[in-house]
């Protein structure tokens, strides 16, 4: 599984506008570079991302991204939310060769 | 320059190395003369990508492993006050070898006689991680050569090397990094070359990579046939520039362009 | 990668401080790619696209085009009423026109982005965003990139 750092304020006021901001170990390969012996390298992104908050049995998409090869290796995304209550923060990255990864936050307004 | 690294200077035979006490004070360190956005990665590690590696050490640190199933945890409980520093002082002088050893080489051998596992390879993901996780409790730390009379003869071979003229452009580290430190070359500005801040994230790279690896870049780049990893030149290289470094704040996990 | 990354060039160190390296960089063929306007007018559903609201936010001198940060905000209240449903960044030189391509909810009460971007070359480059009443506003700028990413390699 690939390493994720997720970086949320802690214990935000509620009602505040919060950035949440993820990075995610990925080459993000173009499939444009050769390799040492000048092979072109096939193709390896994370195609798309997204956050959703979920409460109880309620899960709203909060921001949802699609991303190119022009996208850094080990992909940043920083986007804000609204801290209206408590809940889970819940991230998917989901790319080339079937790469699928979820991670989740708790969201503690007080 | 502080105290201690006059000590240094004066307590060992240091032979023909002389640190320029008024010179020392200007030294840069290459996050100094990066771009603001390339030094905003450096300080937030929200943003920071080496904080990937990092994280990734902190579970390797507390992942048993090998015959005897012990993590380093195990051994040295938590790295944050155990490994506090220790960075600092590397290399140094290992007893059983009888030679310097990094910081690297260090770890390599705790996995192999304490953990009775195979030791992480040269330049592997694990390795890189486990280091940056250990060399970053010494972050904001005055790089500290140890003061140890076995080194001397290492720390000369590696500031020979520094000075003599290598590769088909019979170029010395020096003649860049002592001689036209920030002048322009393309579009890279000439570092001092002070080994601060690794292992780092560098952008040209898009990963993390060990200081031999960049010193491995700079060698190519004079089209010398680049050591291997591990070799004891590069020891006595390392083992040189942390002493013209010393005093210098210690910045792992870093970020180059 | 080490194939380009250093090659130094005695003469140049020697004789100048200032100079641009030769560095060697093999661009991959491509076939006639669309235009940045052709992008926009895509996006945009052929809709009329004005320029202000957005802010593009990216550094004049870029070290290295293998991760430039760029910031986007978009002026909107983030009301259900009144709210920005998409922010996209174009190029005008990479192999593709496509950067990000990203939706907001009402719920993120903020319309902003941050991302790094690869940067082959100087070159424009466009943030555009959607309103949920259908309207299009964008801001482009002008980077200059001394080192390119590896996308050329
Ligand atoms: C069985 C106990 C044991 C385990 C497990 C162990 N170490 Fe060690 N470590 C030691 C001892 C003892 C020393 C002191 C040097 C010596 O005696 O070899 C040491 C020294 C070190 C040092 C140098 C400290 C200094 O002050 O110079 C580092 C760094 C280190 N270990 C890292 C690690 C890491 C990383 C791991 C896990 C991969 C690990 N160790 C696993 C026992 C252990
Ligand atoms: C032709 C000039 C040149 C020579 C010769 C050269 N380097 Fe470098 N070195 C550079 C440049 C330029 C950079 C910065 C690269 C960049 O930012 O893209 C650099 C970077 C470094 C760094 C990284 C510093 C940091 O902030 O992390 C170290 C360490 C280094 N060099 C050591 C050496 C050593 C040791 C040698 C001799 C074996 C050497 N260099 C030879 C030009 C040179």
């Amino acid at each position: 599984m690939a390493r994720a750092l997720i970086t949320i304020p802690p214990n935000p006021k509620r009602n505040s506008i919060i950035e949440i901001r993820v990075l995610i170990q990925h080459p993000m390969e173009t499939g444009l570079r050769p390799d040492a012996e000048g092979k072109v390298q096939p193709r390896n992104i994370i195609r798309r991302f997204e956050c959703r908050f979920i409460v109880g049995d309620k899960s709203d998409l909060i921001f949802s991204a699609e991303l190119f090869p022009a996208i850094s290796a080990n992909p940043y995304i920083a986007f804000h939310l609204r801290a209206t209550q408590n809940g889970t923060l819940n991230f998917q990255w989901t790319g080339d060769n079937g790469f699928a990864q979820t991670e989740t936050a708790a969201l503690v307004v007080v | 320059m502080n105290g201690y690294v006059k000590n240094v200077v004066a307590t060992i035979a240091l032979g023909t190395i002389l640190l320029n006490v008024h010179a020392a004070e200007k030294r840069k360190s290459g996050y100094d003369i990066m771009s603001p956005s390339t030094q905003a990665l450096q300080n937030d590690d929200s943003q920071n990508p080496a904080m990937l590696w990092v994280k990734d050490g902190e579970a390797l640190w507390n992942r048993a492993a090998g015959e005897a199933k012990k993590s380093c945890a195990t051994c040295h409980s938590g790295a944050v006050k155990s490994m506090r520093g220790v960075a600092a002082r590397y290399p140094a002088f290992e007893p059983k070898s009888k030679r310097p050893i990094n910081l690297q080489q260090r770890i390599n051998l705790c996995q192999k006689n304490y953990q009775r596992a195979e030791p992480f390879s040269a330049e592997s993901s694990e390795l890189l991680s486990i280091e940056s996780y250990v060399a970053m409790q010494s972050r904001g730390l005055p790089i500290a050569p140890p003061r140890d009379a076995r080194l001397t003869a290492s720390r000369e071979r590696g500031q020979q090397f520094f000075q003599q003229r290598i590769g088909q452009l019979d170029l010395s580290c020096a003649d860049c990094h002592d001689n036209h430190a920030g002048k322009k070359l393309g579009s890279a500005t000439i570092p001092e070359a002070h080994p601060t801040a690794y292992p780092l994230y560098r952008l040209e790279w898009q990963s993390v990579g060990s200081l031999q690896r960049r010193l491995r870049n700079c060698m190519s780049g004079v089209r010398a046939e680049p050591y291997t990893f591990g070799a004891q030149e590069f020891i006595e290289l390392e083992l040189y520039m942390t002493l013209r470094a010393a005093g210098m704040r210690i910045e792992t996990p870093g970020v180059r362009p | 990668m080490k194939m380009y990354e250093y090659r130094f060039r005695r003469r140049q160190l020697l004789v100048s401080s200032v100079g641009l390296i030769g560095y060697a960089i093999v661009r991959p063929v491509f076939s006639a790619p669309v235009t940045l306007d052709a992008a926009l007018a895509e996006f945009s559903r052929g809709g009329k696209v004005t320029t202000g609201k957005v802010k593009f936010e990216i550094a004049e001198l870029i070290d290295n085009g293998n991760a430039v940060p760029i910031t986007v905000s978009v002026d909107s209240p983030m009301t259900e009423a009144n709210h920005v449903v998409a922010i996209a960044v174009f190029n005008e030189k990479n192999p593709q026109r496509e950067m990000i391509k990203t939706k907001l909810s009402p719920l993120a009460g903020r319309a902003q982005l941050s991302t790094r971007i690869r940067l082959a070359t100087s070159q424009k480059l466009t943030a555009i965003a959607e309103m949920n009443d259908g309207s299009f506003f964008s801001h482009t700028v002008e980077v200059v990139v001394t080192l390119a990413a590896c996308i050329e390699e």
